[in-house]
C-alpha cells in the first residue's frame, strides 16, 4: 500500500492510545463496593432510614442533590418533604453528612469504584470523625 | 437515488448537531418544568420584602468592636486569610471616609469622621449591575427578599461581576482557599473552591433559621438589620431617626446599606 | 483542501514547528494555571481583568475587520479586492478562535463554560458576546471555505454564499459593538462609561485589522506566487489611514471630556496611564510608546508618496498595529481598574506564565492562520486567483 510506513506507525499510535484505559488500570481490580453505614449517628437510630429508600437513593441521589442545591441556593427553600411525609433540612453538609459521617467508607466506596469524582467536596466540608 | 460519501457525511454531521442540541434544549426545558416539587421554605426563617442594613459608626466604642463584626462574619463563613492585598478575600471590612465615599472627600471634614473605620460590604442593591452582567445568573437577586445571592455551583469565574460592581464588594478565589483558612472551620458552612467569586450574602443561611446576620448580632446595636418595607423594622427606625447616606447613590444602584451620619453617641 | 497544508517547503515547516513549540509551552503553562488557579497571573482583587481579556478585546477588533475587505467587494463591487477577500476572511477565523481561547484561559472555572448556554441570560452582554462570536466563527468558516472550494473547482460559489457573506458584513460590527458594551455599560467604571466606546472600538479595529492584513498580504506575495494586488494593498493603506486618524481623534475626544470637565473620576485613569498617579507610573512608558507609534504612523500614512512605497507602508502598518494593541489592549483594560472603586491604586503587570499562555494562544491563532493561508494560496495559485461573485 502507499505510505505504508506512515499508516502503520499511525495505527500503532492509535491502538496504544485507545487501549490506555485498560493498560493503565491493569492489576488494579477493585473489590465490589460495600458502603458502610457504621457511624455513631446511624447506630443510634431506632429505625435506620435515609431521606428516601435505599434503592431510590442509589439511583437518584445525584439528581436529588442537584435539586436540593437549586432549591436552597436559588429558590430559598429549606425543607424537603420525603415520600414518607417526613421533613428534612436540605443540606449535604448538615443533613446527609450528619448521618453518613464516614465519607471514605461510604461515599468514596462507590465513587472510587466507578471512577467518579464529584466536585462537591471542593467546597462542602467533610466531617472530621471517621472521614 | 444514490448518495455519495460527502453528502452522507454532511447529512450525518448536520443530523448529529441537530440531535444533540435538541436533546440539550429538551433536557433544559424538562429541568425547568420539574422544578416544582416537595420543597418549601422553613417557617422558622425570617422573611422580608427587601432586607436592608444601617451602619451607625458612632455606636462602636473601639476598633476592636468593629473587628468583632468582621471576625464573626469571616469565621462562620470560612473566609480565608490570604495574607496579601493582591488576592485577599473579604466580605466585610473597613475603609476610611474618603475611600468608602469617594467623590465626597474633602480635607475639611471633621477629623473624627475622617478617621472612622466605616464598615463596608456588599450593598445588596435593588438595581444591581453585577446581576445585570452575570452571563449565567450565578449571581442573582432573590425575588423573595432582594438579597443579591451567589450560586457557587454555577459561577464560571469570568469576573464580569467584579468589573461591574461599583463598590468593590466582590472577591475572587485566585487559588484554592482552604490552605489559607486560618480560623477554625465552621463545619456547617462550605468553603469555596478556586475560580469562583464570593461576597457577603446577608447571612441568608442564618435568616433561613430565624437568626439575624452574624455581624449584626455581635455589633451591639451599631448595625441594624430589617425589612426596609416594614415601617416597624429595626432598620426603618434608624432611618426615620437619623440622617443617613449611601455609597455612590448617583449611579442608580439603590444600595440597601445606609450609613448614619452624626449619630447621637460619640467616642 | 486540507491536504494542501501538509505540503510545504523548509521555511514553511520551520515556521510551523516553531509555532508548535510556542503552543506547547503555552499549554504546559496553562496546565499549571488550571491546577493552581488564576493566582499565577498578575491579576488581583482590584485589577480583575488583565492581559488575557486585553488580548481578547483587541482580537475581536481584528476579527471584525477581516470583513472590512469583504464589504467593498460584495456590497460595492470593488473588483480590486477580489483576491484579498479570502485573506481577510481567513484572518477573521483565527482571530475569533483566539478570542474564544483567551476567554477560556481567563475563566476561573473553564469546565463550566457551557453554563452560559445552559442558562441563557439575555440581559448579560457577555452572553450575547458568546453567541455572536460563535455565530461569526461559523459564518466565516462556511463562507470562506465554500468560496475557496468553488474557486478551486473554477465555478461560481453557490447562490446562498452571497447572502451569508452579506450577513457576515453586518455581523462583524456587531461582534465588536457587543464587546464594547461589555465595558461601556458599567456604572462604576468612569473610564469606560463613554458613549463613544463602541465607536472607538470600531475605528481602532478597522485600523489595526487592515494594517495586519497589509503586512500579511506582503508576506504572502513574497513567499508564494499569489499576489493580492498592488491596488488592493494601497486601498487597505487608505482605510488604515482614515481609521487611524479617526481612532486618534476619538481618543482626543475622551481626553477633552475628562480634562475639560475636570471630574476626578474621569481624569484619574488618564493621569495614571499617561503621567502616573500618586507615585504609581508603571504603565506610563508603555502608553507614551503607543502614542509615539501612533503619531509616527499617522505622520507617514497621510502622505500618499510615502504610502505608495510598500516597505514604508508595512512599517507604518506595524506601528499602527502595535500602537493600537497597547492602547486598546493594555491601556483600556488596566485603565478601567485603576484607581479602584475605593480610589486606591493597585498596579498590574502580567507574570511570565501568564505571558507564555497568551503567547501560546497567539501561536495557535497563527498556526490556524498559516494553515488556512497555505490552503488558500495553493488553491489560488492553481486557479489563477479571482474570487467570483
Amino acid at each position: 500500500m502507499y505510505d505504508s510506513g506512515k499508516i502503520i506507525v499511525g495505527l500503532v499510535i492509535f491502538i496504544v492510545i485507545a487501549t490506555l484505559p485498560f493498560t493503565l488500570n491493569l492489576g488494579k481490580a477493585v473489590a465490589k463496593p460495600s458502603p458502610s453505614i457504621d457511624t455513631p449517628v446511624i447506630n443510634q437510630m431506632a429505625k435506620k432510614q435515609c431521606v428516601e429508600s435505599k434503592d431510590d437513593m442509589k439511583t437518584a441521589h445525584m439528581q436529588m442533590l442537584n435539586n436540593w442545591r437549586d432549591e436552597v441556593v436559588r429558590e430559598g427553600s429549606r425543607l424537603y418533604t420525603a415520600k414518607d411525609g417526613k421533613s428534612y433540612n436540605m443540606s449535604l453538609q448538615n443533613t446527609c453528612m450528619n448521618c453518613h459521617s464516614n465519607k471514605k467508607k461510604f461515599c468514596d466506596e462507590c465513587h472510587n469504584y466507578v471512577a467518579v469524582k464529584p466536585y462537591c467536596w471542593d467546597c462542602h466540608l467533610v466531617p472530621k470523625e471517621g472521614a | 437515488m444514490s448518495i455519495n460519501r460527502r453528502e452522507f457525511l454532511k447529512i450525518a454531521g448536520f443530523g448529529a448537531v441537530m440531535g444533540l442540541s435538541g436533546a440539550t434544549v429538551a433536557a433544559a426545558v424538562k429541568k425547568e418544568v420539574e422544578a416544582t416539587g416537595p420543597y418549601m421554605t422553613d417557617p422558622k426563617g425570617l422573611a422580608a420584602k427587601r432586607w436592608a442594613m444601617s451602619v451607625d459608626m458612632s455606636k462602636f466604642k473601639s476598633d476592636a468592636d468593629v473587628q468583632k463584626c468582621i471576625d464573626a462574619c469571616h469565621q462562620i463563613h470560612n473566609v480565608p486569610d490570604i495574607g496579601n492585598t493582591k488576592e485577599e478575600i473579604k466580605w466585610l471590612w473597613t475603609e476610611t471616609y474618603e475611600h468608602a465615599f469617594p467623590g465626597n472627600e474633602d480635607e475639611y471634614i471633621a477629623p473624627h469622621y475622617k478617621h472612622l473605620p466605616f464598615l463596608v460590604l456588599c450593598n445588596h442593591c435593588s438595581n444591581p449591575p453585577c446581576v445585570r452582567v452575570c452571563p449565567t445568573k450565578a449571581t442573582f437577586k432573590r425575588k423573595s427578599d432582594g438579597i443579591v445571592m451567589m450560586d457557587m455551583h454555577r459561577c464560571i469565574g469570568c469576573r464580569f461581576c467584579m468589573a461591574a460592581c461599583p463598590y468593590g464588594a466582590r472577591s475572587f478565589n485566585f487559588k484554592d482557599p482552604r490552605p489559607s483558612i486560618k480560623r477554625e472551620l465552621n463545619p456547617e458552612f462550605p468553603t469555596r473552591t478556586k475560580g469562583v467569586v464570593e461576597k457577603c450574602t446577608f447571612c441568608y443561611e442564618r435568616l433561613a433559621k430565624g437568626v439575624k446576620p452574624a455581624c449584626v448580632e455581635v455589633s451591639n446595636g451599631a448595625l441594624a438589620f430589617g425589612d426596609i418595607d416594614d415601617p416597624n423594622s429595626d432598620v426603618r427606625k434608624v432611618l426615620d431617626a437619623n440622617f443617613t447616606i449611601r455609597r455612590k447613590p448617583e449611579i442608580g444602584t439603590h444600595p440597601s446599606v445606609y450609613y448614619v451620619i452624626g449619630g447621637k453617641e460619640h467616642d | 483542501m486540507i491536504e494542501k497544508a501538509l505540503k510545504g517547503g523548509c521555511k514553511y515547516w520551520t515556521w510551523v514547528t516553531a509555532l508548535l513549540a510556542i503552543i506547547g509551552i503555552g499549554v504546559a503553562c496553562y496546565i499549571y494555571q488550571f491546577t493552581v488557579g488564576l493566582g499565577i497571573t498578575g491579576m488581583s482583587r482590584d485589577v480583575s481583568w488583565g492581559f488575557y481579556i486585553a488580548q481578547f478585546t483587541f482580537l475581536v477588533g481584528v476579527a471584525a475587520s477581516g470583513v472590512m475587505v469583504v464589504l467593498p467587494f460584495y456590497l460595492h463591487d470593488y473588483k480590486a479586492f477580489g483576491k484579498i477577500t479570502v485573506l481577510g476572511e481567513f484572518l477573521a477565523i483565527p482571530a475569533v478562535i483566539m478570542c474564544m481561547l483567551f476567554i477560556f484561559v481567563d475563566m476561573g472555572q473553564p469546565l463550566r463554560v457551557l453554563n452560559v448556554l445552559l442558562h441563557p441570560t439575555p440581559n448579560s452582554v457577555m452572553f450575547y458576546d458568546m453567541c455572536v462570536l460563535a455565530g461569526y466563527l461559523v459564518l466565516n468558516i462556511i463562507v470562506g471555505w465554500t468560496c475557496l472550494g468553488a474557486e478551486r473547482k473554477g465555478i461560481a460559489p453557490p447562490k446562498w454564499a452571497k447572502p451569508l457573506a452579506i450577513l457576515s458584513i453586518v455581523w462583524a460590527p456587531s461582534i465588536h459593538t457587543v464587546t464594547a458594551f461589555l465595558y461601556a455599560g458599567l456604572p462604576g467604571r468612569h473610564f469606560w462609561l463613554s458613549a463613544i466606546m463602541a465607536a472607538r472600538f470600531l475605528s481602532s479595529a478597522f485600523a489595526a485589522g487592515p494594517a495586519l492584513l497589509i503586512i500579511l498580504a506582503l508576506i504572502v506575495r513574497k513567499n508564494s506566487n499569489f499576489d493580492p494586488g498592488k491596488e488592493a494593498i494601497q486601498t487597505l493603506g487608505k482605510i488604515v489611514t482614515y481609521f487611524m486618524i479617526t481612532s486618534c481623534f476619538f481618543l482626543g475626544l475622551e481626553f477633552f471630556t475628562a480634562f475639560y470637565s475636570g471630574i476626578p473620576g474621569h481624569m484619574n485613569p488618564f493621569i495614571y496611564l499617561y503621567a502616573g498617579l500618586e507615585g504609581h507610573n508603571q504603565l506610563v512608558p508603555l502608553m507614551w510608546f503607543s502614542t509615539i507609534l501612533a503619531v509616527v504612523a499617522v505622520g507617514i500614512l497621510v502622505f500618499p508618496f510615502l504610502r505608495r512605497n510598500e516597505t514604508i507602508l508595512a512599517i507604518a502598518s506595524a506601528a499602527v498595529f502595535f500602537s493600537l494593541w497597547i492602547d486598546k489592549g493594555f491601556g483600556l483594560i488596566v485603565g478601567g481598574f485603576v484607581p479602584n472603586p475605593f480610589e486606591r491604586i493597585t498596579e498590574y503587570w502580567p507574570t511570565t506564565p501568564e505571558f507564555l499562555i497568551a503567547l501560546g494562544v497567539w501561536g495557535i491563532g497563527f498556526l490556524i492562520l498559516t494553515v488556512l493561508y497555505k490552503i488558500a494560496i495553493s488553491v489560488k495559485e492553481e486557479s489563477g486567483g479571482e474570487a467570483i461573485h
